[in-house]
């Protein structure tokens, strides 16, 4: 019997869903690590019980901690993230030199193919791998040191590595994105990496078509066509069909083209997924109506999924890890929201329920799709 | 032995329940009891003091016999009253929030 195991990563706490393969009834448990934020869990494509979760807090920093059944037990593993070398400075939001610091942990990418490997996306911005299941870390700082990375700013949420891209169809090929720094790639495993920014165009920025700077939210790819990209940007919904080396906008008649996550669905390569979020100094729905937006044409003409979502009185936000889709025959979408519900579609995103309601905001909602 | 008061957090991450005891070889100092602590729950390793630095961590202070010892120097030698496991060694997290 095929299932799903929902993990969610809230403020205060992680919450694992279960469900059949019909997605009608759910089991909660949770919260682990009670308290404490949780930015992401993500279990390894190569083994699903072997879970990871990034557990931090203010007061006691950074800890890794990983399941190797499926969620119900969990060990803390390493939590050392030294970055290799110098460590310079990057800018401060201010424009002055400000040294690079660890701060946490905001997601967490199992590799592909080899279960004992993991990466690391982390504030301030830098790439880390671990190949002995999360007890030691290594930074592959071939990132931070691409001659860019002094100018590297902030994003209004910090300097966060937060999207990990691995090629699936090529091992040595893996895409990053950093706010505020823009989309990386590299073609060598992860030894040396390019600014893949051409054709985004940011107006905050004193030349908005610079090599970097771009605030990404997200990026998105699917498994059959790893050239195409797509990218939820501060502003703006992008496309890529070059692997990144150029850029164009597919906002198209979106309502607002300001927003977090953006996602691919599991069986059709063109059918993607924003949701639109008011602006950046708002950060809720347009007129409090919580609406997934969904493109079957790769982006521009786009239509609103309302069935099952509130159209009333709804400001929440939606943030960048917290959508995921399943890859059941019927493909099931998923997003969490800073009021703590947990959305689940069975059907693609024509309908929509709640799983949970009341939980902590939600940071991250990753699915796995159990057979 | 060297008692120690965690946080309730760090409890729950070290798998303890109340106070824990360590051994600590030579002069008690805060220095000593932390390497005592991290060895005999490395899991708190990062949590009190950064890793490298081994700094105390912005938000955690260490309290005992009704002092704040947070600025005491780490090889200083703990009261005695510490040293010979009278009174704890406490490890607090600060208070803060709304």
């Amino acid at each position: 019997m095929s299932g799903v195991r929902v993990l969610v990563g809230t403020r205060k706490g992680a919450f694992v869903l279960t469900a059949d393969g019909t997605r009608k009834k759910w089991n909660v448990s949770g919260p682990h690590f009670a308290g404490w934020e949780i930015y992401h869990v993500k279990g390894s494509p190569v083994n699903p019980d072997r879970i990871y979760a990034s557990q931090t807090s203010g007061w006691f920093g950074q800890l890794l901690q990983r399941s190797d059944d499926g969620g119900k037990s969990w060990e803390p593993v390493g939590n050392e993230f030294a970055y290799d070398g110098e460590t310079g400075t990057h800018q401060w939001y201010d424009g002055t030199p400000h040294p690079w610091e660890f701060k946490r942990v905001w997601h967490v990418e199992p590799s592909l193919t080899e279960p004992d490997t993991v990466y690391a996306g982390i504030e301030d911005a830098a790439l880390f791998r671990s190949k002995d299941g999360g007890k030691s870390w290594q930074e592959l700082s071939g990132l931070r040191k691409h001659g860019s990375g002094s100018h590297w700013q902030p994003g209004a949420g910090g300097m966060c590595l937060h999207t990990i891209i691995q090629d699936p169809s090529n091992p040595q090929r893996m895409y990053i994105a950093i706010s505020a720094a823009g989309t990386f790639r590299t073609d060598d495993g992860g030894t040396t990496w390019k600014p893949v920014n051409h054709g985004l165009r940011s107006e905050f920025m004193p030349d908005p078509t610079a090599e970097v700077g771009h605030c990404v939210h997200r990026i998105a790819l699917h498994p059959s066509r790893p050239n195409v990209l797509f990218m939820q940007k501060h502003w703006d919904v992008m496309r890529s069909d070059d692997a990144g080396d150029s850029w164009h906008e597919v906002s198209g008649n979106l309502p607002t083209d300001f927003g977090f996550p953006i996602d691919v669905h599991a069986h059709e390569p063109e059918t993607i997924y924003v949701v639109p979020i008011k602006s950046d100094s708002e950060h809720f729905p347009p007129e409090g109506k919580l609406r997934v937006y969904r493109s079957r044409s790769g982006g521009n003409e786009w239509e609103a999924l309302t069935k099952g979502l509130p159209q009333q009185d709804c400001y929440v936000n939606v943030l960048r890890d917290a959508m995921a889709v399943d890859s059941l025959d019927t493909c099931g979408i998923y997003f969490g929201t800073t009021g703590g519900q947990v959305y689940a579609s069975a059907d693609g995103g024509d309908s929509w329920n709640s799983i949970v309601r009341d939980l902590p905001p939600v940071l991250s909602v990753e699915v796995q799709t159990l057979q | 032995m060297i008692t120690v008061t965690l946080p309730a957090h760090l409890r729950t991450l070290a798998r303890v329940e109340g106070d824990v005891r360590v051994e600590v070889p030579g002069t008690v100092t805060r220095r000593a009891v932390l390497d005592a602590l991290e060895t005999a729950y490395p899991m708190l390793r990062g949590t009190i003091r950064d890793h490298g630095t081994l700094k105390r961590r912005a938000f955690v202070r260490f309290f005992g016999c009704g002092e704040d010892l947070s600025h005491e120097p780490d090889d200083a030698p703990l009261p005695p009253a510490i040293a010979d496991g009278r009174e704890p060694f406490m490890v607090v997290g600060a208070i803060a929030g709304g």
